[in-house]
């Protein structure tokens, strides 16, 4: 089966830059908002995540708290998500998609039936953020069987042999955190160290796709544009909540960010 | 499900820190994974070193006033006629309250692991404050998380962690109370874990901070238990012991000595949490059958919804004011090792009066919780049953609260 996390990849790589993926929060904020978000961004995003909103997100900074309370306040389910998921994947039927949210919501609807309606949701991925190695191990195999990547996350402190352990049970995508914070932190660390880390981690098997994320804006993308590809999160989650309060129109003003991002990787 | 006899609960988890197979674990971020993996190993090799069990038993002894006294509450006793009601008065702890032995804990883990800061959560503010304390009394910079709800309602202890030179660091997000300040606590941590120590207030969280807890209250059962041979000459046949359970520290602290005991001999309760009577809300994830769920990094029974949200709590005490509740606890229940109820704010309140009444003790709203259950068994059991109730913090702190229900102090 064709992975089309690979195959975005492969396409950002052959256009030399980096594979643009993009953080939003499903149901903020309102269903059909945030649906219309997604569609809209991945004119220019080559792989979307969409965020399952928690309201306990210990990893989370300020930015995401806000759209998950948003989202969660105007009454987003778990089904609603993969609704959401199901209708973009209808009118992009290329685009891929991952879902990225915490273990507990996960466990609550069954592991099983979880991946089961990721499935047929056509989800190509799943992030996990409180479910680190080697605990994930038989969910990600799980996953694995329903041709579902499950995608690792490394970060600073993760040890070389850890690093290795995590690469060899990896499928498709690794996530490089850049740095010690939660998300949307400020970019505490220069872009030089960050890239040394990655290729660190990229060197060890050239077949993985290796992104990095956490404080990634405009201002610092550029710098970055070595990696196989770049998340950004909260930077366009902050537009939502600025063109929410400005009575704006959030849709056209994240594709806009979207697309300066995209040029500026070029 | 069993319980293991001869080795201590902390220690009877599997190769994943579960418990039972199901609760406990470490849900962390992958960032935490090393730091928490340095603590586990440096905890597993200071809990051995003699030099640092002796630091340890120094500190207990000088700094906290160990032992804490065990009393006779004669009045109350004589009052509810049946069973005798005793007290193991662990608010006498330095700082006032069980608080104090984890946070020591902490503080000198934190100094042998080379790190000059510190933080922690607080929901009645005791952890905060103990921590504070400690803090300043080994030369570390301490950041307290507490929910801005809490830090209205327990303005004393604020007080003194300000006057400790710790910095409160008041969290607004959720329903501003203690589930909310652990989250922003470990968020702190996730982005400064290279230069600070992270101490969580109870036993909960992540399995080593669980057992850290743990390992440190667990003085005030040996206390307890010498107190008792020398009170009584050997172990009572009849013994019932209470303890308020948040996140269930000085539940565990109380009980660990006497797990290995027959429960006919030995009954352990936990008192839970009920909120207001009239409210749907409450803290009593135990004793009001809440499903499994993960909150903090770790598996426990939860208040939560069916989707996995977590519910919001309510309850006249700040520092049982906690959806989820430590593994071990999750543990003892489905062992059907300790029995787990409930008191409405309304009880507390009731026992609070009643103990303040009769006896030259003032126990906070907290362990008023405990006491509500002992008034309420005590009278039905007979002469030779012997009840004793961990007082485990001091009503100092809650002086608003108690004049706003009671109208007066």
């Amino acid at each position: 089966m064709v992975s089309l996390i690979n195959e975005a990849f492969k396409k950002a790589r052959s256009a030399n830059r980096p594979a643009l993926l993009t953080y939003t929060v499903a149901g903020d904020n309102t269903k059909k908002k945030s649906l219309d978000i997604l569609k809209s961004i991945s004119d220019y995003a080559d792989i979307c995540e969409l965020g399952f909103p928690h309201n306990t997100p210990i990893a989370d900074g300020g930015q995401i708290q806000t759209s998950a309370y948003r989202a969660i306040k105007n009454g987003i389910k778990i089904n609603d998500v993969f609704a959401i998921a199901k209708k973009f994947k209808l009118s992009k039927k290329t685009a891929p998609i991952i879902l990225m949210g915490y273990y507990n919501m996960i466990y609550q609807y069954n592991e099983n039936k979880f991946i089961k309606k990721c499935k047929n949701s056509k989800i190509d991925g799943l992030i996990v953020v409180d479910l680190p190695y080697p605990e994930n191990k038989s969910f990600s195999k799980k996953c694995k069987r329903k041709g579902i990547n499950f995608i690792q996350l490394v970060s600073p402190t993760t040890s070389n042999a850890r690093l290795k352990k995590i690469i060899k049970d990896s499928h498709d995508m690794i996530y490089y955190i850049s740095m010690l914070s939660t998300t949307g932190g400020k970019l505490k660390v220069s872009p030089k160290k960050i890239l040394q880390n990655y290729f660190k981690i990229k060197n060890q098997n050239k077949l993985k796709n290796v992104v990095i994320g956490f404080g990634i804006t405009e201002k610092t993308i550029k710098s970055l544009r070595k990696a196989d590809g770049l998340v950004i999160g909260s930077a366009l989650i902050k537009e939502i909540s600025k063109s929410i309060k400005k009575r704006q129109n959030a849709v056209t003003n994240v594709t806009n960010l979207v697309r300066r991002l995209k040029i500026k990787i070029k | 499900m069993k319980l293991k006899k001869g080795v201590p609960l902390i220690d009877q988890h599997d190769q994943f820190g579960f418990w039972g197979g199901k609760f406990g674990g470490s849900f962390i971020p992958e960032t935490l994974k090393k730091p928490v993996e340095d603590l586990t190993e440096k905890f597993k090799k200071l809990r051995k070193d003699k030099k640092f069990i002796k630091k340890r038993d120094y500190y207990f002894k000088n700094y906290i006033g160990s032992p804490t006294s065990f009393v006779k509450l004669e009045n109350l006793s004589s009052q509810l006629g049946g069973a005798q009601i005793w007290a193991k008065v662990v608010s006498e702890a330095n700082g006032g309250a069980h608080k104090i032995y984890n946070a020591t804990v902490h503080a000198l883990l934190c100094k042998a692991m080379g790190k000059k800061y510190i933080v922690g959560d607080t929901g009645a503010g005791y952890a905060g404050k103990m921590l504070s304390m400690a803090a300043k009394k080994f030369g570390l910079k301490c950041k307290i998380f507490m929910g801005a709800k809490d830090i209205k309602r327990q303005k004393p202890n604020c007080d003194a962690m300000r006057k400790n030179g710790a910095e409160i660091v008041p969290v607004y997000s959720g329903s501003q109370t203690l589930v909310d300040a652990v989250s922003e606590c470990m968020r702190y941590w996730v982005s400064n874990c290279d230069n600070t120590h992270m101490c969580v207030g109870s036993t909960v969280g992540p399995n080593i901070f669980v057992k850290i807890c743990g390992w440190s209250t667990a003085q005030i059962s040996r206390e307890l238990k010498a107190q008792l041979k020398s009170e009584f000459k050997k172990i009572p046949k009849k013994i019932k012991l209470i303890n308020c359970v948040g996140g269930g520290s000085s539940a565990y602290g109380f009980w660990s000595e006497f797990i290995d005991f027959n429960k006919k001999q030995i009954e352990l309760i936990g008192v839970e949490a009920g909120g207001p009577k009239k409210s749907k809300l409450h803290a009593a994830p135990l004793s009001r059958n809440a499903k499994i769920g993960v909150l903090h990094g770790a598996a426990s029974y939860v208040c939560q919804d069916n989707e996995g949200q977590i519910n919001e709590t309510e309850s006249i005490s700040a520092g049982l004011d906690y959806p989820g509740v430590s593994p071990i606890h999750c543990f003892l229940k489905d062992t059907k090792r300790a029995r787990y109820t409930y008191a409405t704010d309304e009880d507390a309140l009731n026992a609070y009066v009643m103990v303040t009444k009769f006896e030259n003790l003032n126990p906070s709203l907290e362990p008023s919780h405990a006491f509500a259950e002992a008034i309420k068994i005590a009278p039905k059991l007979s002469r030779d049953t012997i009840i004793i109730v961990n007082s485990c913090g001091d009503a100092k702190k809650d002086r608003d609260i108690l004049k706003e229900r009671l109208g007066k102090n």
